[in-house]
């Protein structure tokens, strides 16, 4: 079982011996079970050499960055040990080919939306009367097919989310100032918290997908080159609404987060240390739990659906089974 | 005949399952989390200490060990599909006598279990090789992958998940 470390605490991160240790001013330290350790997320201020890295290289561990505001930065990404250069040309083929790879972007947006209606149906039968959310969500959905490039595929993702957006504030109990979603800077602390835990999900997924031989920069829905490694956007589209979404929500509606986890007169732009040490235990905790997956009759965790998520789209591109995206079916 | 290098490994798969083999020459590998195959590596770095091991032959074929240019060792972590391990081991010796290396035969080792078994190549086997041969660059440059075979075996697989998702 591997896992992932997060490290808080500002210090240095060095190699000592045959662990990385991370030490802090004041002297204490902490080893990394390098065997056990599958990525590193740095949120303090850390101190690396290039000693480290080369051990993170050689032991394939990608180390993924935060800021100080606790936005995702980048990641440490070892050179690929496992490559593929059929399945990098069929990659790549599935993109440049219009029809090919409008098909696979839409199964990203089909099980995407899906989810999205999911975790409404979900808040309906509790009370939350989103009966007519979930009728316009439905008929949006409808456009997926008929959509005739990835641009207009686009638009009716973007409708889809918009409409989603706007029920939060009925899904959300705790009083919040949240009507739409907004990036760069998020200008309330539900966008806040939106953009902190998509970030841990798009990580997840690179290093999901490190693990496989596909590459990360090739992707259908989003462009290649909007982010340095957008195939990670592609997956986590899918993964946004069962695992981001509803951490939020348990967030808020439990208390676990409130107005006090962020810095105020940041104007609920700067999350709290503690705030998101909370975020990251549940997150982690979320990520860990089980589900019997009904077509392998075995026990998966959610964060191993990414990893199902990328054979299938193996599988997709070597021509040995259609894709589809991933869908709730509990 | 197409010139490639068909290794130990490929050989194995082809007795195995040849979906595995084909992912396995398209570089598609999944071994490398699966704790059978962690298991294999480590019984593999803990015995037999003394020897030189893992020569690799004609930069394509990678033998666990070879005791005076004579008796050629492969080690297994267990007994299952050991038909498959005695046709690795066949090749072994058919490969090298083609370089003109006087193997005398060949052994199988099991020591988990503490168990070894002598394998042999007879004329027959030789010709058999051949054709497996040319069996096996069919399935390598075929444009799709064969069918899952759906066997009792591949709920041990390190690509089983791959298979059955």
């Amino acid at each position: 079982m591997s896992e992932s470390f997060y490290l808080f605490s500002d210090g240095e991160l060095k190699r000592k011996d045959n662990v990385l240790r991370m030490t802090a001013p004041d002297g204490n330290f902490k080893d990394i079970k390098v065997n056990m350790t599958r990525d590193i997320y740095l949120f303090g201020e850390v101190s690396l050499n290039t000693k480290a890295l080369n051990y993170a290289g050689q032991l394939s561990i990608p180390i993924h960055i935060f800021n100080f505001y606790g936005f995702y930065t980048g990641s440490f990404f070892p050179k690929e040990t496992s490559v593929s250069g059929k399945l990098l040309v069929e990659q790549v083929m599935h993109y440049s080919e219009d029809s090919k790879r409008l098909k696979i972007a839409k199964a990203f947006i089909e099980a995407a939306s899906y989810n999205i209606l999911r975790n409404i149906r979900y808040y309906n039968e509790r009370n939350r009367d989103l009966e007519n959310t979930i009728n316009e969500i439905k008929n949006l959905r409808n456009g997926i097919e008929s959509a005739g490039d990835i641009k207009s595929l686009m638009g009716v993702e973007g409708s889809i989310r918009k409409v989603y957006y706007e029920c939060w504030t009925s899904i959300i109990k705790q009083e919040v100032d949240f009507e739409k979603r907004v990036k760069r800077p998020p200008d309330n602390m539900v966008n806040t918290l939106i953009s902190f835990v998509n970030s841990l999900i798009y990580t997840s997924c690179l290093s999901e997908i490190y693990v496989t031989q596909l590459n990360p920069t090739v992707s259908y829905l989003h462009s290649p080159g909007e982010r340095r490694f957008s195939l990670c956007l592609d997956i986590s589209e899918i993964f946004k609404p069962l695992i981001g979404d509803r951490l939020i929500f348990s967030l808020l509606n439990r208390n676990m987060i409130t107005e006090k986890d962020f810095e105020k007169d940041s104007n609920y732009f700067y999350l709290k240390d503690t705030g998101r040490k909370k975020i990251l235990m549940e997150y982690d905790e979320s990520m860990n739990r089980t589900i019997k997956h009904k077509e392998l009759g075995r026990n998966v965790s959610y964060r191993h659906l990414i990893r199902l998520e990328c054979y299938k789209l193996i599988k997709h591109l070597m021509g040995d089974k259609e894709y589809e995206g991933f869908k709730i079916w509990w | 005949m197409i010139c490639l290098r068909i290794t130990g490994t490929m050989f194995y798969y082809y007795f195995v399952c040849q979906r595995k083999l084909w992912y396995f020459v398209n570089n598609i590998t999944l071994e490398q989390e699966n704790e059978n195959v962690l298991l294999g590596k480590l019984i593999d770095e803990s015995s037999y200490g003394r020897e030189d091991k893992q020569v690799l032959i004609d930069e394509t074929v990678n033998v666990d060990f070879i005791k005076d240019w004579k008796v050629l060792h492969e080690v297994k972590k267990s007994k299952s599909i050991e038909e498959a391990s005695m046709w690795q081991v066949k090749y072994y010796i058919y490969f090298l006598r083609q370089r003109g290396i006087k193997i005398e035969k060949g052994v199988l080792d099991y020591p988990k279990i503490k168990q070894r078994k002598e394998v042999l190549l007879t004329k027959q086997d030789e010709k058999e090789i051949e054709e497996i041969l040319h069996s096996i660059e069919k399935i390598v440059i075929q444009e799709k992958s064969p069918e899952v075979i759906d066997s009792k075996i591949c709920r041990a697989c390190a690509y089983y998940e791959f298979c059955y998702i």
